[in-house]
């Protein structure tokens, strides 16, 4: 059986972001670029996958982006993924150029089990898992918080508004991670030396024309602090009287 | 030749979720800022009230029917609403942000060679053609595009547009039963979590965070979140500490919230977390630091003791709702 993990690098999640010359992009000037981390989810559950069933199982990290992507795969490398792929592509492509260029790679590896982070912290779209699964033909379950596989039969369950649901289907899947899934698995020091053994296979993209343009990126327009009130509850009557009749909002 | 404006509504063991009246005030008033006709889909077995969207302008409601439609399928549901759309010319697709709207609109979109745009905060027509804008990196930032495919497909983020009611009149139902639906992937087990309101869809979210000193003083924030209808949030710190479930948490490894009310109590406000909440259309930050960021987005708040203050809070709200 081979396994693809799809993984993303993003900006660490405390960077304050700046808008780019180009006013389309962010300014990357001085940002840690890290691990998606709903993607360290999606590594340790394909892990697991392959320790059920069997060493005959081979593990891909598969990454869309530039030369800087290659510290990102190295990392899940090191979290003891078997074999590291980088789809060069020095563009910003949208989530469909990105889920085409990892179908078509998906494809000519054979792989049958497709694992996501639920989203990338970037452009929290959320959509690049279910296309790739529409492009391969693949059925999907997005954000999952608990995961089976019995034989052909995938039985998940996933976070929903209020809930969960529970879904059945079949292999070949694509499985979105969402936080809780699993504990992800720190990289050990043999895995961090094994992994700077392992080669990352680079190849280009495959090319695509994308539907979606970019206008601009802008700041949100900034919010003035507002009243504090006071120090104790003395204050509560009167918050109570501005939500009330200031905000309208109770 | 592409005509009309589809709005997918939602339902959910037969009820309608609330971001499908949304759905349908965007879709109807795109059509006529587009000059197209409009329409409504639904796809479910026995649901209730849908007659009532006519009041928001949807004329007309096709409703794709069948028993194995009850529960949800994302492979049944994408096929019917992508097929639904060819056959009936559509040129522009409303759905809800929601769990259902994220997981359906891109499979659509590929289905018609077309692409989306997810979780948009505007819609506007510029010269004829649509601009979304949608935040990025949980709102730390935001971003204006556009769709060049034949169809245009976009979700709304909940709560952000209004659901208006412009007319008295019941919409008119057309049934189609479905038979052999493609069930490659259906939902077999639905678990309520009991009595919770989701963070994502509520209008007003009480939140806490490490100030509330431990788990067992989250009853505080329940029985305000109770007098208030209110969803209970939490910041990440809470939910790593195990106090909280994920399901809660708000902020950028967590969900991106805008409702009308947020009410921090004891959160300081890391960059993670304001990201995540501060489109909200008022805040309140209750918490004993004054210089906590989070007074830096707040509209009004208290710098005291979230034990003096929330229960006297959640009384004096008592007293104006009785």
């Amino acid at each position: 059986m081979k396994i693809a993990v799809c993984i993303s690098h993003v900006p660490d999640t405390a960077t304050r972001i700046k808008i780019g010359s180009d006013r389309k992009s962010i300014d990357s000037t001085g940002v840690t670029y890290i691990l998606n981390p709903y993607d360290e989810f999606a590594i340790e559950e394909a892990l697991k996958t392959k320790d059920k069933l069997g060493s005959d199982t081979v593990v891909y990290a598969i990454s869309v982006g530039g030369e800087a992507n290659k510290e990102t795969i190295r990392k899940a490398l090191a979290m003891g993924v078997d074999e590291g792929v980088l789809l060069k592509d020095d563009s910003k492509r949208d989530s469909f150029g990105i889920a085409h260029a990892l179908s078509e790679e998906i494809k000519s590896l054979g792989c049958e089990i497709v694992f996501f982070g639920k989203q990338s912290v970037d452009f929290d779209n959320s959509i690049t898992g279910q296309l790739t699964a529409e492009y391969l033909g693949f059925n999907c379950i997005p954000v999952v918080v608990d995961f089976k596989l019995d034989g052909n039969k995938v039985i998940a369950e996933r976070e929903i508004e209020g809930g969960r649901e529970v879904v059945e289907t079949e292999i070949p899947v694509v499985i979105t991670a969402q936080k809780g899934l699993n504990e992800p698995r720190y990289a050990s020091l043999k895995g961090i030396m094994a992994a700077k053994k392992k080669s990352i296979t680079e190849k280009p993209a495959a090319a695509y024309s994308q539907l979606t343009e970019t206008l601009e990126m802008n700041l949100p327009p900034s919010k003035q602090p507002g009243r504090i009130l006071g120090t104790d509850s003395s204050a509560v009557p009167e918050l109570v009287k501005l939500l009330r009749e200031e905000a309208k909002v109770i | 030749m592409t005509n009309k404006v589809l709005s997918i509504i939602e339902q959910r063991e037969g009820s309608i979720k609330k971001v499908s009246y949304e759905a349908v005030s965007v879709g109807v008033s795109l059509a006529k800022e587009l000059n197209l006709e409009f329409e409504a889909v639904v796809i479910g077995s026995e649901i209730e009230g849908l007659s009532n969207f006519g009041n928001y302008g949807a004329a007309k409601i096709t409703h794709l029917k069948n028993t194995e439609l009850h529960n949800f399928s994302s492979s049944a549901y994408s096929d019917l609403i992508g097929n639904y759309a060819k056959e009936s010319n559509a040129s522009v697709i409303i759905l809800g942000n929601t769990s259902f709207g994220n997981e359906l609109a891109p499979r659509i979109a590929v289905k018609l060679n077309s692409a989306c745009i997810v979780d948009c905060v505007s819609l506007t027509v510029e010269s004829g053609e649509i601009i979304a804008t949608r935040p990025v990196y949980a709102g730390k930032a935001l971003i204006k595009s556009k769709l060049n495919s034949d169809i245009k497909i976009f979700t709304i983020r909940p709560n952000v547009f209004k659901a208006e009611k412009i007319s008295d009149q019941n919409s008119e139902i057309k049934v189609e039963e479905i038979t052999n639906p493609n069930l490659k992937a259906k939902v077999v087990a639905y678990k309520k979590a009991e009595g919770k309101l989701d963070v994502a869809e509520a209008n007003i979210i009480v939140a806490g965070g490490r100030g509330m000193k431990g788990p067992e003083h989250f009853n505080l924030i329940e029985s305000l979140a109770n007098v208030l209808g209110a969803a209970i949030g939490a910041s990440r710190a809470v939910v790593d500490a195990g106090w909280r479930p994920h399901s809660e948490q708000v902020g950028q490894t967590g969900k991106t919230v805008s409702p009308s009310l947020y009410i921090a109590c004891g959160i300081s406000g890391a960059i993670q977390h304001l990201a995540g909440m501060s489109s909200s259309k008022y805040i309140v930050a209750i918490n004993k630091d004054k210089d906590a960021p989070i007074f830096s987005i707040a509209d009004y708040g208290i710098a005291g003791d979230v034990f003096d203050i929330l229960p006297a809070l959640t009384e004096e709200i008592k007293k104006i709702k009785s």
